[in-house]
């Protein structure tokens, strides 16, 4: 059972990534047949979308409970949010670009997700409810809306940018691709260590404990005030070179600083290897796939997918999350790290729409908002998870 | 603003309006499209913000109508409450003073955060100040727009002027041949129809609308959130919150704090999954369940048992509001202890007795056999400071006796210090030994006690919340106006959102050079 699901993993994985690849090549080609090939491209992905399901029925067959209970469960449910969410949005605009931008996301989030443990395991108590499946996924497939918008967005930057029109924003446009360079290049880091089985583990006192803090990546950066166990070598390289600072209390907080490390070292790597072989910046890179959109559509899309995820995100990350936490900690609010990030995404999301439908804010100014949007799901994903320790401490 | 209000169609327009209310003419010729379009969201009407500008309150409800100041409400909220997630609240961190522990633990920064109040912010005055003006805000925006808006929408005349249609963001003019208009606008107003359109016909003039009820959502979704924050306020009266905690060891009646309640614990367990426990990590607990029955103390002061349950986490125990919820366990708390009595000669047991921890008086008689034992003096948490014995604390976490053992029928017994945990040299003389032979241990439940009246409030605003933002953005508000004057027809069309599927909508009804070619 654990064979097929671990297969059923890897086969929504290779479905998504070929997707993406004629995505592409559906954006790049300009004759006639591209029509056909857009459609294999979107089959494809409805096929990962089903084996995607496939993988989530296996495990909730085996551990008994709904997959979204860690992070590697719960990026991956992320990854399947988004990938619907676009299904959906694709069902309205017929925009085969916005695949080609959606897709290869869609397999980023799926190596980030493998990148952290993924073996089931049992529920602690607080985790024991409906909820826990109810409130995680509305909130997910918000949030997967969102990302449709944030993509549309980008696609509406590098359109205005890579014309010519809005050269004023080039430098922050490729900042922000260089950002996502950054993740790409941390789960090909990871991915590439955990398949040549790298092993670092320290010693660290949290409290009164004794607490091993495992590596799977060569660690740059060790535990505060710790000893180390094990470290393989890597390249000859032995590691720490420094210590995390004291006020990163997060559970795991110095080997995913140390991840977060290995990301932006790997990500400007790529960059400059890429900067080395095609004198071009990315958006300039990506500007041919983009051309002949029409961006008023782009904006529309983009707002579509804001429209179409901040009542979802409404009922899943704040409504839903308020009956559970009434559940389970005895208070419908609690002002949790994670509680106030949501609180904080969706007053930010509300200052768009108003900006939007009340000021006027389309084009760039709107674009730029679904990117920023983007960035607090991600920090309340990412950054809340290392820095802090709060309730929903997952993994 | 406008001087003159009145329109060439002859209606006299309220001051402030932007399109005349009749036929919809834009009342100042030098109007942008961009404003125009702008303007279509609340038709073009006169809002008494626009319109009243003089009086206190007048100026007070223009501020808080402003959208402008919404949204620098809304950013300033969210960043305060970003601030206050750089370091724990005061609810997190592992201190009970906070005044040092932020400085100690996170340095100048962490003082800062402290002494701005930062650390306590969702309870200090200024946030509290900021929700209330979003909360005022909510108001007086929606009343601001939707008044306005819901008259125009009532009152809407099919025949438009021209100039009115021609400005719209879609707009189409063809020419028709003489004696065909009724013929067109019967067929255009069937294929709307066949659109489901709601379409109305005047002579020569047509208006077909759909979905207007998602105009409302905003605005019920802006009630909801409004109940919403009564409910918060109403969390203040006395009675409707209640936020406390108690533990109650296994067999113990206590209490409820804040209650004429009481609750007594028939067992507190863990339960560990069983394929953990010989793990690595440890073992992961699976259920912590404490039994409880929750009693009413009656008149002549006897408890009467109202309500008892199975507290799980994620299941708390509910009677009329008043919520207990399973939130600590500790296991192994000392209550008493099992001792034995030697005889030191003989080395012959004596017998056994136990002390409640719970319940110690000097008058206490324990009976071993002809001996009995009386405790002279108790420390729950032994420590010898400047040669004299004294207790650390009540926790009986080194409890210790001062016996006297007497004979039957013997005025004065023998002393014997018992020390747990240390075999402590008592006289020589002494003809009898106490030692420890056990100890009574229990678990205990920490339960937290809640009352929040204000749930329903919540759940109902929450719900009206969702009713008006599922309103709002899964449907959509598009309407249609065909004139046709001079052998000219005039088609202008307008959606608050989704101008796509609006176009291609109009595409398969004839229009068809709507969509552009990109999106074919």
């Amino acid at each position: 059972m654990t064979t097929i699901m671990n297969n059923l993993l890897y086969g929504t994985f290779i479905f998504y990534f070929v997707s993406a690849i004629v995505f592409i090549v559906v954006a790049t080609n300009t004759k006639k047949r591209s029509q056909r090939w857009g459609k294999i491209a979107v089959t494809l992905g409805i096929a990962g979308v089903v084996i995607h399901i496939g993988f989530m029925i296996t495990r909730i067959v085996i551990g008994g409970h709904f997959p979204t209970s860690n992070m590697f469960e719960f990026i991956a449910f992320l990854c399947f949010a988004l990938v619907v969410a676009f299904i959906v949005i694709f069902a309205i605009y017929r925009s085969y670009v916005l695949g080609a931008f959606v897709m290869p996301l869609a397999v980023v989030l799926l190596a980030y997700a493998a990148v952290f443990p993924r073996d089931i395991q049992p529920l602690i108590p607080a985790l024991q409810s409906h909820w826990l499946y109810i409130h995680v996924t509305t909130a997910a497939l918000g949030q997967g809306a969102f990302a449709v918008a944030f993509v549309a967005g980008l696609i509406y930057l590098i359109y205005q940018v890579g014309s010519g029109a809005k050269q004023k924003h080039a430098k922050y446009l490729e900042m922000t691709l260089v950002v996502m360079v950054m993740f790409l290049g941390f789960s090909i880091a990871s991915l590439l260590f955990q398949t040549f089985g790298y092993q670092a583990s320290f010693t660290h006192q949290i409290e009164d404990n004794q607490i091993v803090e495992e590596y799977h990546l060569p660690p740059i950066v060790a535990p505060n005030d710790s000893k180390a166990v094990e470290v393989s070598s890597f390249l000859g390289f032995k590691g720490p070179l420094f210590e995390t600072p004291s006020w990163m209390k997060g559970e795991h907080a110095a080997s995913k600083f140390n991840s977060v490390i290995w990301g932006i070292v790997v990500g400007l790597i790529l960059y400059a290897i890429y900067r080395l072989i095609i004198r071009k910046n990315l958006y300039q890179l990506l500007y041919p796939l983009v051309k002949k959109l029409d961006p008023e559509l782009l904006d529309e899309i983009s707002y579509r997918g804001i429209a179409i995820g901040y009542p979802l995100f409404t009922l899943g990350a704040l409504i839903f999350a308020m009956i559970w936490a009434n559940e389970a900690w005895g208070r419908p609010w609690g002002w949790d790290p994670k509680e106030t990030w949501a609180f904080i995404t969706w007053m930010f999301y509300s200052a768009y729409l108003h900006l939007r439908l009340s000021r006027g804010w389309v084009g760039m100014k709107s674009a730029w908002l679904a990117v920023g949007g983007f960035v607090i799901i991600m920090v309340n994903l990412i950054v809340i998870n290392l820095v802090i320790s709060g309730l929903h401490s997952y993994a | 603003m406008i001087e003159n209000t009145k329109c060439e169609c002859g209606h006299n327009n309220p001051i402030g309006t932007v399109l005349c209310e009749h036929c919809g003419r834009p009342l100042d010729e030098g109007y942008s499209n961009e404003k125009l379009d702008k303007e279509m969201r609340y038709e073009g009407k006169a809002r008494r913000s626009l319109t009243y500008q003089s009086s206190i309150i007048d100026q007070v409800w223009n501020f808080f109508s402003s959208v402008k100041i919404a949204i620098v409400l809304i950013v300033i909220t969210l960043i305060m409450s970003g601030i206050g997630t750089i370091f724990p609240q005061e609810q997190f961190i592992p201190s009970s003073s906070p005044n040092t522990y932020y400085e100690q633990t996170y340095g100048t920064l962490g003082k800062w955060f402290y002494q701005l109040g930062f650390s306590d912010m969702y309870s200090t005055w200024w946030f509290a100040t900021m929700m209330s003006m979003i909360g005022i805000s909510l108001v007086v925006c929606s009343l601001d727009r939707v008044i306005p808006l819901y008259r125009a929408l009532k009152n809407q005349k099919v025949t438009k002027s021209t100039v009115f249609i021609e400005r719209q963001r879609i707009s189409v003019q063809q020419a028709v041949s003489e004696g065909e208009n009724t013929n067109q606008i019967d067929e255009l107003a069937e294929k709307l129809s066949s659109k489901r359109y709601h379409v109305r016909k005047e002579k020569d003039a047509l208006l077909a609308e759909k979905g207007r009820f998602s105009r409302w959502g905003p605005y019920i979704n802006h009630i909801g959130l409004i109940i919403f924050l009564v409910g918060i306020l109403l969390r203040y009266l006395p009675g409707w919150n209640l936020d406390d905690y108690v533990w109650v060891q296994e067999g113990q009646t206590v209490r409820v704090p804040q209650t004429q309640y009481y609750v007594k614990n028939e067992g507190s367990t863990v339960e560990y999954y069983k394929e953990t426990e010989k793990s690595q990590k440890g073992p992961v607990v699976r259920k912590y369940r404490t039994k409880a029955v929750l009693y009413e103390k009656n008149g002549s002061g006897k408890l009467i048992p109202v309500t008892q349950k199975s507290i799980l986490v994620n299941d708390p125990l509910d009677y009329q509001g008043l919520k207990l919820y399973q939130s600590d366990f500790r296991a192994g708390d000392l209550t008493g202890l099992n001792l034995s009595i030697m005889d030191r000669k003989t080395n012959q047991n004596l017998g056994v007795f136990s002390v409640d921890l719970s319940n110690i008086t000097s008058s206490q008689i324990y009976k071993v056999g002809n001996l009995q034992v009386k405790i002279k003096d108790y420390y729950p948490d032994f420590a010898i400071e400047n040669n004299v014995p004294v207790t650390k604390s009540q926790d009986p976490n080194r409890p210790a006796f001062l016996f006297e053992t007497m004979e039957k029928n013997q005025p004065k017994g023998e002393n014997s210090l018992v020390i747990s945990g240390m075999d402590f040299p008592n006289p020589e003389t002494n003809k009898y030994n106490i030692q420890l032979a056990g100890f009574d241990m229990v678990n205990t439940a920490g339960l937290m006690v809640r009352i929040e009246k204000s749930l329903y409030i919540y759940l109902f605003g929450g719900i009206v919340s969702m009713f008006g933002l599922v309103m709002g953005f899964y449907w959509q508000h598009r309407r249609v106006w065909v004139r046709i004057v001079d052998g000219k027809l005039y088609m202008g069309a307008h959606t608050n959102k989704n101008w796509f599927a609006l176009r291609r909508e109009l595409s398969q009804i004839g229009f068809s050079h709507l969509v552009k070619e990109t999106e074919k």
